[in-house]
């Protein structure tokens, strides 16, 4: 791999913060109102709380700020475009508001990813998911789906780099279709083989 | 040792034009410690390999491990036979290689603290024990190969079918996975393009165009497949 592995939502990092120690269930929770009134409150000086918040966090876990600006880069590109276009059709506070709301969410995730390890997560969803067992829900096949979700998010933007940077090498790369083919192929035979090899672990199974 | 075995299998696809037979008809009985499947590209030896744990089903025939007849047992075939690929990113499922390992333990080990002690004996066993807490993604491709290796060897299967586990590595990680290989004490099935190493195996199957062409002892399976390539 040629450029640092993209990490939007981070890796775990194992630790001994508090907020390593505090329950799985716990710090779910937690996310889950949060961003309920993030998303609820429409106040910009709100969001901009919660990513001070989320910074004061984030430096708790040990993250460090080169971390924390590689979380963020893949989504410069959506918040530019966010903001440019509730300027343009709302106001500067709309425009900071959404801004600020959508780092803010990104960064207590990205406390929870980094502090919790998958394995606990799959645990909480498994049990939370347990009285839907009864409806033919399998909870251990959500929770699979699940960490396979978070563990794919890196993979697929190191795809996308790589499809990018084999276009930008015979001079393509501003014709979407040369990399978005490669790269949508590439995503799905990926998804097809990590199906494969589940498969080939009898995971899934039960 | 384990036996199995093909019982007039036929492996057809829908091509371009109708249906392609990717693999002929092929009945064989593999009870040796290891085989090696070689020959030329698309010539069919994953598909064969895979088809002994029903990542691949025959169109006819029937595939038997053990007693255990694949098309109808899958989940207990799958459990008796792992399956290596050759691309280790795919099989890495989780984010940590701990967690990884744990996966393959999830139904063996229900409790966590167990599950997590099992893990780390069996990633100290392979003198991997101080890669347990990295990013699968951080890994270079030989550790990546035995850790992905170490997954399926987790689930303890009776046999490991490795398809080209070898190809995308060094020759210094090509040499360390396939010492690996052949040292396990399961039944192996190789399929790779090193022929050096399928020469180890104890038996081989030269594949070419969907038919078995040659069967024999490796050594003289590669001899052939040397003159006639
Ligand atoms: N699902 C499919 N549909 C149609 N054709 C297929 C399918 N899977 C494989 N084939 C074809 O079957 C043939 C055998 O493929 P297979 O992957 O088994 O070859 P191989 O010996 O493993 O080759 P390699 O050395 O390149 O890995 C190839 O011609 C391939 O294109
Ligand atoms: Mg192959």
């Amino acid at each position: 791999m040629s450029s640092p592995t993209p990490s939007l939502l981070g890796d775990y990092t194992p630790g001994a913060s508090w907020l390593h120690r505090l329950r799985a269930g716990a710090k779910l929770g937690v996310l889950m109102l949060v961003g309920l009134v993030v998303v609820l409150v429409r106040e910009w000086w709100v969001g901009l709380a919660f990513v001070a918040l989320a910074l004061v966090l984030l430096a708790v876990a040990g993250v460090g700020v080169r971390r924390v600006l590689r979380t963020l880069r893949p989504l410069l590109v959506l918040l530019v475009v966010l903001v440019a276009y509730s300027l343009w059709r709302a106001s500067w506070q709309v425009a900071l508001e959404q801004a600020a709301d959508l780092v803010a969410l990104i960064l207590l995730a990205t406390v929870v990813t980094t502090t919790t390890a998958v394995d606990d997560i799959l645990d909480v969803i498994v049990r939370a998911l347990g009285p839907l067992r009864r409806l033919g829900v399998n909870p251990e096949r959500v929770g699979l789906a699940f960490s396979l979700m978070i563990r794919s998010v890196p993979l697929v933007l190191t795809i996308a780099g790589e499809t990018r940077d084999a276009a930008r090498a015979r001079g393509l790369e501003r014709d979407p279709r040369v990399w978005l083919t490669p790269f949508v192929i590439r995503a799905i035979a990926h998804a097809r083989d990590t199906g494969d090899a589940l498969h080939a672990r009898g995971l899934g199974d039960d | 040792m384990s036996s199995l075995v093909l019982d007039r299998v036929v492996v057809s696809a829908a091509g371009v034009d109708g249906v392609v037979e990717i693999l002929s008809e092929t009945s064989l009985e593999i009870t040796e410690p290891s085989i090696a499947l070689i020959g030329p590209n698309g010539s069919g030896k994953s598909t064969l390999a895979r088809l002994f744990n029903g990542l691949v089903t025959p169109s006819s025939g029937r595939v038997v491990v053990d007693g255990i007849d694949v098309a109808q047992d899958g989940r207990r075939a799958r459990q008796h036979v792992g399956f290596a690929f050759t691309d280790p990113s795919a099989q890495l499922v989780m984010p940590t290689v701990l967690e990884d390992v744990m996966l393959s333990l999830r139904r063996t080990h229900r409790d966590k603290g167990e599950r997590r002690a099992a893990a780390l004996a069996i990633l100290e066993a392979r003198g991997l024990a101080e890669l347990a807490d990295r990013s699968v993604h951080t890994l270079s491709g030989g550790q990546r190969q035995l850790v992905a290796l170490t997954g399926v060897l987790a689930c303890d299967p009776q046999v490991v079918v490795a398809d080209e586990p070898t190809t995308l590595l060094d020759l210094a990680n090509g040499r360390l996975v396939g010492d690996l290989l052949m040292g396990l004490p399961q039944q192996l099935v190789l399929c790779t393009h090193d022929l050096d190493l399928a020469a180890r195996c104890d038996r081989a199957l030269l594949i070419e165009g969907g038919r078995v062409v040659f069967d024999g002892p490796a050594p003289d399976a590669v001899d052939h497949y040397r003159a006639t390539a």
